[in-house]
């Protein structure tokens, strides 16, 4: 009782100071909930004087819902997956650095200097990144796992124990990969057969579940997980026999991206912090607490060794290509809101 | 009266229901408290003994998160189960006790209304109302939005409570002289004590528990302990989650403990 | 006096009759401004056009209903045909918050009258064992219970333990798992009003209906029923509603395999549809439902009272 008071009196003395230091300069940031570690936060405010003042998210969709409901302009950066960085750009919810406004904006690596979701990066820097595919229980299975059969025509052994992530984006575009047809497409044979083939895999799938995809992984209830390579390594260090699979016929490929939102109150602060994150010191800090993947040059000698060498994080060579999920167009949406709602319904 | 009467008050099985739903309520928690003790970063996988993850919480690098968040959780809990259950006792005392009137049916609706809109729906269109009335989100609409939704919550209970006492009570202490200030404060609330009790503790768990509704409504720097247990999603859920929980349940026994000591050397009234 | 206390003591008094508005106030005020307020919006956005990627047009539109009630085919240029599927949905949600009403009231009732005829002293203590277990976050609760119901679960073990199955029953991701969930989540809400009803009930009823030879169950059903349904009335309310739009604790047991309305309306502003016009069309269906649910209910209640007196 007496530490619950004490922290709290903490805690409204910590708000205090957090509020008296805004009229010094913040930054006011929307991120996921534990994705930078705090040592960093301090390390930032001491170079910079800057206060961070840090808000939540669940889910890049919730970023968005939040944001259109009239969020926008409380904030200064956002951290939203690829694809949600097009569709926020595509509402106008982003800013454009003008050149020379990052002074660090060339350490970004020569690969994630351009991509399709934000070509010439002009209103993101690179945060995180790394894959989303699956992991397979060996204790249960022992053949080939680098196939996409093993979620959507699965061997009888792992038949009904499979949980797929609870998210339309990530299952569509691997069911897309599966049956080698582009992802978006509009043509209406492959729409067809698409739902076709999901509603004929539902069967074998025993759950989907994306709060505790690494949990099920872990504890047996399910042999194969749709799942993210962090969580999948996580799952593996926890104790489970699980080996991440990199289908030949391809995998997902995420990045979250630090944003410069529209009508950001603090502007010059967001760009500090942006640079901040930009040092291969830095953004290695976050790799190394979060385990995914910088795209920043020259982080190498920052990294802990071990995760250079994650089997999480090292396709083999025959593994087929990474692929971000693609934003549709709103006529091929709608077909996949139905296709989505036919196979939960 | 020659039959020999069988005990009204107790009816066989009752007893063991008792105890079924009380392992119900209790076994998931003892899995929490034992894997609270886990040496490991898992929440699933054992590994053996140790307190580290109760170190974490108060030594951690994290630990001054989860402390605010702890903090304000239980503080807008507290705050909005009171203020819910002051507004539920008030309203539920109007229409049991206000005789019939044309807008009795319409309030039923109103106070029920919180419970017929799936969360997100509300959580939704109470941001965009609060961002069109100019209202900055922080602590404060956290507070605001639980205590218009717990409202229903506690207001059930109260008000089947009130409908089970006859108004003879009051009814006597006016023929008494009471005011009606004093039939209300002195006869009707303390009987109502059971029916309050419960509606608070309702309220209070439903304010504790709610994720979807604060998670819209917060503002930047304002953490509720649901809103880091279900944003953790980049890192998983670790098992510090399950000693914070330990102890809100070890301070919880302490106080009903510590409340019953005090009722019981109450006992010379 | 003691008819109305039987029945439930329903009738309404008039004692506080000039103060009503004032006592009422507080809850027009915050309700009316907070809850009523949103949900009127909402009104209006389900009869708005849809913009892509959530938030709405200000063009007057009922694409949002018909999409709940016509099936235009995967590509939505078929004739339209009745849609089904929604109304599955709908209907599924139903039934399975029945379910978990009926097993907390199976649960809960027992429970309740146990702690109201508890000495005077510990009923407090009963209650507050009821609710503390809520301390703990929902997905902790939920993710705890599903590892006591897995297949080599403790539940299981135990069963298998004492003889009742030879083979482990499963549980998780059934549709019992979802009615599981849904009964966990509410269990204390059907205890505490039922509690507080119980704990007024006047024994020497029970008593006097004794002495007239009524059996134990006679007395159960014809004296003690009658006049604890308030409460009973409010618990059902309690774990039914909200039952409805749930969705966590049923979709992390059950496997969320098939859309509750808690999900499909999630769904609509927090997944990739994100289509704000339906989530507001299926929402007002859903409170339209449940608002002539509690209204037959009401009238039932008025009838029931009338005949009595």
């Amino acid at each position: 009782m007496k530490t619950l008071l004490k922290s709290g009196v903490a805690a409204i003395a910590f708000s205090a100071t957090a509020t008296a230091a805004m009229a010094e300069g913040k930054v006011v940031v929307y991120h996921w909930f534990e994705y930078m570690p705090q040592e960093l936060i301090e390390k930032f405010t001491s170079e910079t004087g800057i206060e961070v003042v840090m808000d939540t998210y669940d889910s890049n969709e919730a970023l968005l819902a939040s944001l259109k409901a009239g969020a926008l302009g409380t904030y200064d950066v956002a951290v939203p997956g690829d694809y949600m960085v097009e569709i926020m750009a595509g509402e106008g919810m982003l800013d454009t650095i003008t050149d020379g406004e990052l002074s660090n904006k060339g350490n970004i690596a020569p690969e994630w200097a351009d991509p399709s979701f934000d070509p010439g990066r002009q209103s993101s820097i690179p945060y995180q990144w790394g894959s989303t595919s699956f992991s397979v229980n060996r204790d249960v299975y022992s053949g080939d796992i680098n196939t996409t059969d093993i979620l959507f025509n699965p061997p009888a052994e792992l038949s009904g124990k499979i949980n797929m992530l609870d998210s339309q984006g990530e299952v569509l575009a691997m069911a897309a990969l599966h049956m080698g047809i582009p992802q978006c497409s509009s043509d209406r044979a492959q729409l067809k057969a698409l739902n076709d083939m999901l509603q004929g895999a539902k069967q074998h799938w025993a759950s989907f579940n994306s709060d505790t995809a690494k949990e099920v992984l872990v504890s047996g209830d399910a042999a194969v997980g749709q799942i993210y390579d962090g969580f999948g390594a996580k799952a593996r260090e926890e104790g489970a026999n699980v080996e991440y699979a990199f289908p030949s016929q391809g995998y997902v490929v995420w990045m979250d991206n630090v944003v410069l939102l529209d009508q950001a109150p603090n502007r010059d602060n967001a760009l500090k912090f942006m640079d901040f994150l930009l040092e291969p010191e830095n953004i290695a800090a976050v790799s190394n607490y979060a385990r995914y993947g910088a795209g920043v040059k020259d982080v190498a000698e920052h990294l802990d060794p071990a995760l250079a060498t994650l089997p999480e994080s090292n396709p083999p060579a025959e593994a087929g290509d990474g692929v971000f999920i693609q934003v549709c167009s709103q006529e091929v949406q709608a077909v996949y809101d139905q296709i989505w709602t036919n196979l939960k319904k | 009266m020659a039959r020999a009467k069988y005990d009204i008050k107790s009816f066989p099985g009752f007893f063991p229901i008792t105890v079924l739903c009380l392992i119900i309520l209790y076994a998931p928690l003892l899995v929490v408290t034992i894997y609270s003790l886990n040496d490991s970063n898992s929440i699933t996988n054992w590994e053996g003994v140790s307190l580290r993850w109760y170190a974490d919480v108060f030594t951690g690098p994290e630990s001054a998160k989860f402390k605010v968040a702890a903090w304000n959780s239980f503080t807008i809990a507290i705050i909005a189960a009171t203020v819910a259950t002051s507004i539920a006792t008030l309203a539920a005392t109007a229409m049991v006790r206000g005789g019939k009137f044309r807008l009795r049916t319409v309030s039923f609706g109103l106070i029920s209304l919180p419970l017929m809109v799936p969360e997100i729906v509300l959580a939704v269109a109470t941001l965009i109302f609060f961002n069109s009335i100019g209202f900055t989100r922080g602590y404060m609409t956290i507070l605001v939005a639980h205590i218009a939704f717990c409202i229903p919550f506690a207001y059930l209970p109260i008000s089947a409570r009130m409908q089970g006492i006859e108004d003879s009570f009051e009814q006597a202490a006016q023929d008494l002289y009471a005011t009606k200030r004093q039939a209300f404060t002195k006869i009707l609330l303390p009987l109502m004590a059971p029916g309050i009790v419960s509606g608070f503790l309702l309220a209070f768990i439903v304010s504790l528990d709610d994720f979807i509704i604060t998670n819209f409504v917060k503002g930047a720097g304002v953490e509720t302990l649901p809103t880091a247990i279900f944003g953790s999603v980049k890192q998983g859920i670790k098992p510090n989650i399950m000693a914070i929980s330990t102890m809100l349940l070890g301070l919880s026994i302490v106080l009903v403990t510590l409340s019953y000591l005090i009722s019981k050397s109450d006992n010379t009234k | 006096m003691a008819a109305g206390a039987a029945s439930g003591g329903s009738a309404t008094t008039d004692t506080y009759k000039e103060a009503r508005n004032w006592l009422l106030l507080p809850s027009w005020l915050v309700l009316g401004i907070f809850v009523l307020m949103p949900v009127l919006m909402m009104l209006v956005y389900s009869f708005l056009t849809k913009e892509f990627r959530g938030g709405v047009i200000w063009e007057f539109s009922t694409d949002a209903y018909d999409q709940f009630f016509f099936d235009r085919g995967l590509f939505g240029d078929e004739p339209p045909k009745i849609e089904w599927t929604y109304i599955t949905i709908f209907w599924r949600s139903i039934w399975q918050a029945g379910a978990a009403t009926l097993l907390s009231l199976l649960i809960g009732f027992p429970t309740a009258y146990f702690i109201a005829t508890r000495p005077e002293k510990t009923r407090a203590i009963w209650v507050f064992l009821i609710t503390i277990p809520y301390w703990v976050n929902l997905l902790i609760r939920t993710v705890s219970m599903k590892f006591m119901l897995r297949d080599n679960g403790p539940v299981n073990d135990f069963l298998l333990g004492i003889g009742i199955i030879n083979d482990p029953i499963t549980i998780v991701n059934t549709n019992f798992a979802v009615q599981l969930g849904l009964f966990y989540s509410y269990l204390p809400f059907m205890v505490l009003p039922i509690y507080a009803s119980v704990e007024r009930y006047n024994f020497n009823l029970s008593e006097a209906a004794a002495d007239l030879y009524a059996s134990k169950m006679t007395t159960l059903r014809r004296i003690l029923l009658p006049a604890v349904k308030p409460g009973v009335v409010a618990g059902c309310i309690l774990v039914f509603v909200p039952s409805l739009g749930s969705f966590l604790a049923p979709d992390l047991l059950g496997g969320a395999k098939n859309f509750m309305i808690g999900s499909l309306i999630e769904e609509q502003f927090k997944g990739n549809a994100g289509n704000w016009p339906f989530g507001a069309a299926a929402s007002m269906v859903l409170l339209s439902m449940v608002l002539i649910i509690l209204m037959i209910f009401a009238r039932q209640q008025a009838k029931a009272g009338k005949e009595a007196s």
